[in-house]
């Protein structure tokens, strides 16, 4: 078949189109968006009729996947990282209900925090859920590897982890494409004790998770893609288990260095983490270096699995770094392999920070703040996730936090609680419907006194310009949950609104009470887009 | 053979463009290619940077080591040297020599410079030779006719081939000003 040069979120997204599959659920977060984005831009996905139009958050597109996966049909559902914290009460719960079509939970993971505020590693979820995991070294693994997921989860009747990571999303390369399969048809589980979580049936089908861990750990064991590597002769004999992309990188290094000793790599692409070939691997070797890209699950799981006096080194020894992404360096350090650089560090250099873009709305709203917030003697802006984070660099240096989708609005509710005046809240439109509205709710219901402001602009612009899923429902979403109409403000972020922008602020700190001010204008990326579009269209006609 | 490149600049500068021609030009010719980009955050007025290798052998990592790299291809002098350590002893840098300041801590210009200068590098003012051309998105057509020759693996035709395959979704009149911008940073260097 032909070969296509694709992302590694491209590659599963394809993947997942070949495989069957009849909806994507997913919202944006780096480094995940591609996958959804190319099912959405699919010719072939539409003529399916695949689903795949964004979620509000991960915890509804967790549980549309359940629901589609309950009537018999294969759903993929996508996410950055953290967003396994936001879904994570349906899917762990998805491991005591089980699946029915094929779910398959696709995790991006981003060490070294590219983007992002943590680098929590996903394997902990599933192993936590107690449901398989697959995790691609490269492209072409993860165009297979959904497949995989799928019919594992079909067989296993559970949803399945497919773990990848920051560089292998984002990273390109040949993919060789295969023939796809029809989707499944219709056929709604009819077990209502399976899916009704009553105390009484979660025990039994908890017990029914735990009777098939060990066929979960038969399949890890049996997997092609957990294989064995011997490369070089002689010495001391090393034996290497590599996750997933960390493959690469072992690669990388023991093929491009002459090796005095001899080195014995397991591959681990699909967990759990296949014990006997440990315990082989260890037997047949003088020592044991774990390389896992993220958190030391593996070599935590190891250390279990072997004599406390076997040598085994990887990132809890400080062998590899405890935290950031690996790469060729710290990897081939690891092995006392190290690359010299051939010229010094530059002399002349400065950092460059992401920067918001000039002529961006998220600019005037933080101008009007900035000049408003200098008149008090205490006041506190808490942030949240988004373009507008950026806020808290200079020129601005506005915010007071940044913590989690939308933390903005909850922090400035408890330290108001706490006697903070004024505490203000910026928030984007697509991260206050993702986990905004509840708090704000809490506050009306508290009478709390927060100024909140919606920084509209009309899209999900960080990760791109994805649509957003309260576009024009901000002051019906913000009344219907109890702030007063009064005190729900609309203005137009421009320079030359400033007077009217700032008094707005002023008056809303004043009112003692829940209020929103809503500064909307389109993202200029996205407007830029839109007249591009709208070009194209009549320049066809 | 191999070629690792690392593809740099300043967030919209265009140097993505550049590696998906690269790509497209690397596929074409049945060459292995591995090619890290940057996404999300980053793209805004920040530095950005690809990591490109393209081998006639299997590709391992998707990140170059350090000491390694063949060709800086920057679109920025000062992000050129943000990459000098993973410049191998016989690699080349080739840069825009336009500096773009969005930093108030922006190094002193004349030291810049100079510590280029001493650096094995290819120096153009794109954005200058762009805007003659009346084509000034083309900047960066005229940076990878710059480095063309560079790159080795693939040849200038090749890259050039691709440059219309690239844009020929926008037309004829885009695909011939991008391959002028080629041209002139090809017999410019």
């Amino acid at each position: 078949m032909a070969k296509k040069l694709l992302l590694g979120d491209e590659a599963i997204a394809l993947g997942a189109i070949r495989a069957g599959l009849s909806g994507v659920y997913a919202y944006p977060g780096t480094p995940s968006t591609e996958i959804t984005e190319y099912i959405q831009n699919s010719k072939e996905a539409k003529e399916a009729g695949i689903r795949s139009r964004w979620c509000t958050n991960e915890k509804t597109a967790m549980e549309a996947a359940l629901g589609m996966s309950y009537c018999g049909k294969r759903a993929l559902v996508c996410m950055k990282h953290v967003g396994m914290n936001v879904c994570a009460d349906a899917f762990v719960n998805s491991a005591i209900t089980g699946a029915n079509g094929g779910l398959v939970v696709l995790a991006a993971d981003d060490p070294s925090m590219h983007s992002s505020q943590n680098e929590q590693d996903s394997r902990f979820y599933a192993k936590f859920a107690m449901v398989p995991t697959f995790e691609p070294s490269n492209q072409q693994e993860a165009f297979e590897m959904v497949k995989s997921a799928f019919e594992l989860s079909e067989q296993l009747k559970e949803p399945v982890v497919l773990r990848v990571v920051t560089r292998l999303a984002h990273s390109r390369a040949a993919v060789e494409d295969a023939p796809g399969i029809a989707q499944n048809s219709l056929d709604p589980a009819t077990e209502n004790a399976h899916w009704v979580l009553l105390p009484g049936n979660a025990r039994r089908n908890y017990l029914d998770l735990i009777s098939k861990q060990s066929a979960m750990a038969e399949a890890a064991g049996n997997s092609p893609y957990n294989c064995v590597t011997e490369i070089g002769e002689g010495g001391k004999k090393v034996g290497v288990i590599a996750c997933g992309i960390a493959y690469n990188y072992v690669r990388e290094v023991l093929d491009n260095n002459a090796l005095s000793d001899s080195y014995k790599i397991l591959k681990v692409s699909q967990y759990p983490l296949p014990e006997a070939k440990v315990r082989e691997l260890a037997a047949t070797c003088d020592e044991i270096l774990v390389v896992e890209d993220g958190q030391p699950v593996v070599e935590e799981d190891v250390l279990k699995y072997l004599d406390t006096a076997y040598p085994v080194k990887g990132r809890l020894t400080g062998d590899l770094p405890r935290t950031g992404e690996l790469n060729p360096d710290n990897v081939g350090a690891a092995f006392g392999f190290c690359n010299a650089p051939a010229y010094d560090k530059a002399k002349n250099l400065a950092g460059r920070p992401p920067q918001l873009c000039q002529g961006c709305g998220h600019r005037d709203v933080y101008a009007a703040l900035g000049e408003v917030i200098k008149e008090y003697e205490n006041p506190r802006v808490f942030g949240d996730i988004g373009c507008y984070t950026l806020g808290a660099l200079p020129p601005f240096k506005a915010l007071a936090s940044c913590v989690d989708m939308g933390a903005s609005i909850t922090m400035a509710k408890g330290a108001a609680d706490a006697g903070l005046w004024p505490s203000l809240a910026v928030i984007g439109d697509s991260t206050f419907t993702h986990s905004g509205m509840t708090g704000l709710l809490d506050a009306v219901n508290d009478g709390s006194n927060i100024t909140v402001i919606i920084s509209d602009n009309l899209t999900t612009g960080m990760t791109g310009g994805q649509d957003s899923a309260g576009t024009s429902k901000y002051e019906a979403i913000c009344t219907g949950l109890g702030v007063d109409p009064a005190h729900v403000r609309v203005v137009v972020p421009l320079p030359k609104n400033m007077p009217e922008i700032t008094q707005i602020i002023r008056d809303e700190i004043a009112y003692d009470g829940v209020s929103v001010i809503i500064p909307r204008r389109e993202c200029i990326q996205v407007a830029a887009r839109h007249a591009r579009e709208r070009k194209a269209a009549a320049d066809k006609q | 053979m191999k070629k690792d490149i690392i593809l740099c600049g300043v967030g919209g500068q265009g140097i993505l463009s550049i590696a998906t021609i690269i790509g497209e030009a690397a596929t074409e010719a049945g060459i292995n290619l591995k090619q890290a980009e940057v996404h999300g955050m980053s793209q805004r007025g920040g530095d950005v940077q690809s990591n490109l290798r393209l081998s006639d052998q299997p590709i391992w990592s998707d990140q170059i080591p350090t000491g390694k790299v063949d060709v800086i291809i920057s679109m920025e002098p000062m992000e050129a040297l943000r990459y000098v350590g993973y410049l191998a002893k016989d690699g080349v840098i080739v840069t825009s020599s336009k500096t773009f300041v969005n930093i108030p801590n922006y190094p002193v210009e004349q030291d810049l410079r100079e510590e280029l200068a001493a650096l094995p590098n290819v120096q153009l003012d794109i954005e200058e030779i762009a805007k003659d051309l009346g084509n000034p998105r083309g900047a960066n057509m005229v940076l990878l006719g710059m480095a063309a020759p560079y790159i080795g693996i693939l040849s200038v035709e090749q890259l050039r081939k691709a440059v219309s395959v690239v844009f020929a979704r926008k037309g004829e009149a885009v695909v011939e000003a991008n391959l002028k911008a080629f041209d002139r940073g090809v017999e410019c260097r």
